[in-house]
């Protein structure tokens, strides 16, 4: 079954999160700041940039490898979002028909160049994001968040976002397998009986937020929660954020491809 | 000593709806005192459990915790003296990993960062659970989880323990370890369950409940093995004791 399979892959992106690698045990600040660095300056290309776009694939690439991550399972998650960006940039080659380049004779317009200078974006943006989660533990991301300054109530409100998320998709499963094992054919299936699930699941929900706060107050809990700290900045973070920072700049001033391009052409 | 004593007197518990989910409950229990709380389905149980730690309070009546009577004001002190285990461990470790979650109550009490550390390894290691502490609860077993839940409640060193059906979703090995765990903690305990073996071997001291009233009070040896007591009160003989009956 379908709802089944989607549990599986968000477990697996949170078993991946779990693994013990190089890029796993860096301090989650690193990761995020490194993260966001790369996207801003992914983003910041103009709009028909694309060699200048290539070099950055290095980056996921090192992390697919030292961090030990199934490339299959994130290109897959990254094809299923790609959708969004194909119709952002949809119709580019529609408004945009002025001739840019001549590539092997047939005449490549500027819409169709923006195009996919908009595809390699959100490619390269999207799985540095996802490689930031299978890398980095949800609890680790949050913590790092809130040390960088988001306000507590939203990182409480993530923390348990993912602690409950888990508990709800396998009370929702549960309760889905109930009604598929006693509805035969259509019957069963319909919109009314789901209306009626999700109302329950509604109120299943309110008492355990209610039991939840219960547990809270036993413990003590008086309107904020509190953190002891356990993550250090060490030299491999230093080391590691100093590198992508020289690594980004250098990417975003010089066109490498070119230099690259024109260094072979001198030595031929 | 005073201050580990739950004392019930003519205890009422009204729900908004008008429904009498306690009818007049007294009894006082004493320092080190392990007692049982047994009863039918809806007998008012949680009820009384829940009074314990004031997240409701009585209709009438009165509730001693030690020197303190339970009221709003003083329901804060008593959270830190009354310790509670939740049936469902989902609803008690809310934390994202078993460490945050056993360092939440210490933390709320106002330590040091030291001492919360030593706290909460303490609390993991006594229940066997140090190695799982950067887990997040939903990659642990039902027997793991349960064994965290009563980690983070020892973490505030409570004088009293109080827990909801401790044994429920426990394999037998699992049971079992929990069955020993009890046995060596020094703490009043007070526990509600429908597993009356359990009961058997971890109390002294049993509580029968109906609609609301206590119906008995005794040793476990005399409550436990009343058949006629039990069975009017939709309850059996222990297994452990159906078995020598028959032989």
């Amino acid at each position: 079954m379908d709802f089944d399979k989607e549990y599986f892959n968000l477990g697996l992106l949170d078993t991946l999160s779990y693994k013990d690698t190089v890029i796993h045990r860096l301090d989650p600040r690193t990761k995020v700041i490194a993260t966001f660095a790369f996207i801003v300056t992914v983003v910041s290309f103009p709009k028909y940039e694309i060699a200048g776009l290539i070099p950055f694939f290095l980056f996921p690439a090192l992390i697919f490898s030292l961090g030990d991550i199934p490339v299959w399972f994130i290109l897959k998650k990254v094809l299923v979002v790609s959708v969004f960006a194909v119709f952002i940039g949809i119709f580019n080659p529609l408004f945009d028909t002025r001739v840019m380049v001549n590539l092997f004779g047939i005449p490549v317009s500027g819409g169709w160049v923006s195009f996919f200078s908009i595809l390699l974006k959100f490619f390269l943006t999207i799985c540095s994001a996802l490689l930031l989660i299978s890398t980095t533990s949800f609890p680790g991301i949050c913590h790092a968040l809130r040390k960088l300054g988001i306000p507590e109530i939203f990182i409480s409100q993530l923390l348990f976002l993912y602690r409950y998320i888990f508990v709800l998709i396998e009370e929702t499963l549960r309760m889905v397998r109930a009604r598929d094992l006693r509805s035969f054919g259509k019957r069963g299936q319909g919109m009314s009986i789901f209306i009626n699930l999700i109302g329950t699941l509604f109120v299943k929900t309110i008492e355990r937020a209610e039991r939840i706060y219960h547990a809270m107050l036993s413990r003590g809990f008086s309107g904020t929660i509190h953190h002891i700290k356990r993550d250090h900045l060490r030299k491999a973070d230093f080391a590691c954020l100093s590198v992508t920072g020289v690594f980004l700049i250098l990417f975003r001033t010089y066109d490498l491809v070119n230099l690259i391009g024109r260094q072979a052409e001198r030595m031929f | 000593m005073s201050h580990h004593i739950i004392d019930f007197k003519d205890v009422v518990f009204r729900y908004p709806d008008g429904t009498e989910a306690l009818k007049g409950v007294s009894f006082r229990i004493t320092h080190g005192e392990s007692v049982g709380i047994v009863g039918a389905n809806g007998a008012g149980k949680s009820t009384l459990l829940l009074q314990m730690n004031g997240y409701i309070l009585p209709s009438s009546g009165l509730i001693n915790i030690g020197d303190l009577e339970l009221t709003k004001k003083s329901r804060q002190e008593i959270r830190k003296k009354v310790g509670v285990v939740f049936q469902n461990p989902d609803d008690q470790l809310f934390m994202p990993t078993v460490y945050d979650d056993v360092a939440f109550g210490p933390l709320n009490l106002g330590m040091t960062a030291e001492r919360v550390v030593d706290r909460v390894n303490s609390a993991l290691q006594t229940v066997g659970c140090f190695d799982l502490r950067e887990k997040p609860p939903h990659h642990l077993s039902g027997g793991q989880k349960r064994a965290v839940a009563i980690a983070t409640v020892l973490a505030m060193e409570p004088d009293i323990l109080v827990m909801d059906e401790p044994s429920s979703d426990l394999d037998p090995k699992s049971r079992r370890y929990l069955i020993r765990l009890l046995r060596g903690f020094k703490h009043t305990k007070i526990i509600a369950s429908h597993d009356l073996d359990f009961i058997l071997e971890v109390c002294e001291r049993c509580l029968v409940i109906r609609d609301g009233r206590i119906v008995a009070d005794g040793p476990v040896s005399d409550i436990l093995t009343k058949q006629s007591l039990l069975e009017e009160n939709n309850l059996e003989l222990p297994l452990s004791l159906q078995k020598t009956r028959m032989q």
